[in-house]
């Protein structure tokens, strides 16, 4: 037996489904927007940093919206920056999430109250995939934040037709087998 | 120089009528002149040599309210060569509804310091700067409404669509009608 051969498994096949490899593709380079508004984003550049180093992750950061995968909300969102932010989420192609980072970006944060200015959670703005809690959140936080996401990837179908995928939720709401001989379509259909 | 040598500069320079009030006893004294004869006050006080206020720390807006009716600008000027500073506030009539904002003479063609102090204090608290060079809000959007320190404020619903007010997470957007 040649001991000396490269570690690329036994035989170097691997058995998967092009739908898992693409996930887990997109979950393993998942690149945030170089984007950060207040405390946060101290936190959250703390986080890239060698100390906790995001990139063993695959997450790093991109200068440019049309370049990024995910957007990481990381401060407080006035009403000034809420056209800018919406734009830039506009700018991002799909698929495209969004992490919402601490208390401010969830909900308004310590100006839930008399804050005239900030947006009461960025999530009246664009759709968030992910809240992190903390004020700021610990960098493990927003890592956790991120694994979270990861999962989230992982489950997705992004190859599936629509109309298949809605006729599995409904098959699923009827209790029918999805594939199965007796499955009726007519009646999944209605 | 301190309060009182300042004081006596200004009333041989202009005269007692400068003056409306002087507070000698208050922890930072202070004195109350008239919004019309800030420019004025404020050339001088830049130029003479005896004073030379060189640095103007601080302009502060203050609402007191529709039942006191009044509103105040607040000037700290500082000379860095003599370590001296002064203190001078102007009362201003608070205007009621529909009426335009209370006026004084911009001191930003002196003072270059002056102009966004004085964006700041018209954007929150809502003074308007006489001869001001671009007198725009500073740090909200420049279509907002109202101006958010004074004391009778109330927050607008809704902003570009986004409900304002914490209470209503829950409540459709205009956008959703």
């Amino acid at each position: 037996m040649d001991t000396n051969r490269a570690k690329t498994g036994d035989g170097g096949i691997i058995l998967t489904s092009s739908e898992d490899l693409m996930n887990w593709a997109r979950l393993s380079s998942l690149w945030p927007m170089g984007f950060g508004i207040a405390c946060c984003a101290i936190e959250m550049m703390a986080t890239y940093a060698s100390h906790y180093d995001l990139e063993r992750f695959g997450i790093f950061p991109r200068p440019s919206p049309r370049q990024s995968d995910v957007m990481i909300v990381a401060g407080t969102v006035t009403f000034k920056m809420a056209d800018r932010l919406r734009r830039l989420y506009e700018q991002m192609p799909e698929p495209r999430y969004v992490i919402s980072m601490g208390s401010c970006s969830n909900c308004g944060g310590p100006y839930w109250e008399h804050g005239y200015h900030v947006v009461k959670g960025v999530d009246r703005i664009v759709p968030v995939d992910v809240y992190v809690p903390g004020c700021p959140p610990r960098p493990e936080a927003l890592i956790g934040g991120f694994m979270k996401l990861q999962d989230k990837i992982r489950k997705e179908h992004p190859l599936a037709p629509k109309m298949l995928l809605e006729m599995e939720e409904e098959a699923k709401a009827n209790e029918v087998p999805f594939g199965s001989e007796t499955l009726n379509t007519e009646k999944v259909m209605a | 120089m301190n309060f009182s040598e300042i004081k006596e500069v200004l009333l041989s320079q202009f005269g007692e009528g400068i003056i409306v009030n002087s507070v000698d006893n208050a922890p930072q004294p202070y004195l109350v002149v008239h919004a019309e004869r800030i420019a004025d006050l404020g050339t001088f006080l830049h130029r003479d040599e005896r004073l030379f206020f060189d640095h103007l720390a601080c302009v502060t807006g203050i609402d007191n309210g529709a039942e006191a009716g009044t509103m105040e600008v607040v000037y700290n000027f500082y000379s860095i060569p003599y370590g001296h500073g002064l203190m001078l506030k102007i009362m201003l009539v608070r205007n009621k509804e529909n009426e335009p904002l209370p006026t004084v003479p911009s001191l930003s063609h002196i003072w270059r310091t002056a102009d966004w102090h004085e964006r700041e204090a018209y954007d929150l608290v809502g003074i308007h700067f006489e001869g001001h060079p671009d007198l725009r809000r500073i740090l909200l959007p420049a279509d907002w409404e109202g101006h958010p320190l004074r004391r009778d404020y109330t927050v607008q619903e809704v902003y570009h669509g986004i409900r304002v007010r914490y209470e209503d997470r829950d409540v459709p957007t205009s956008d959703d009608v």
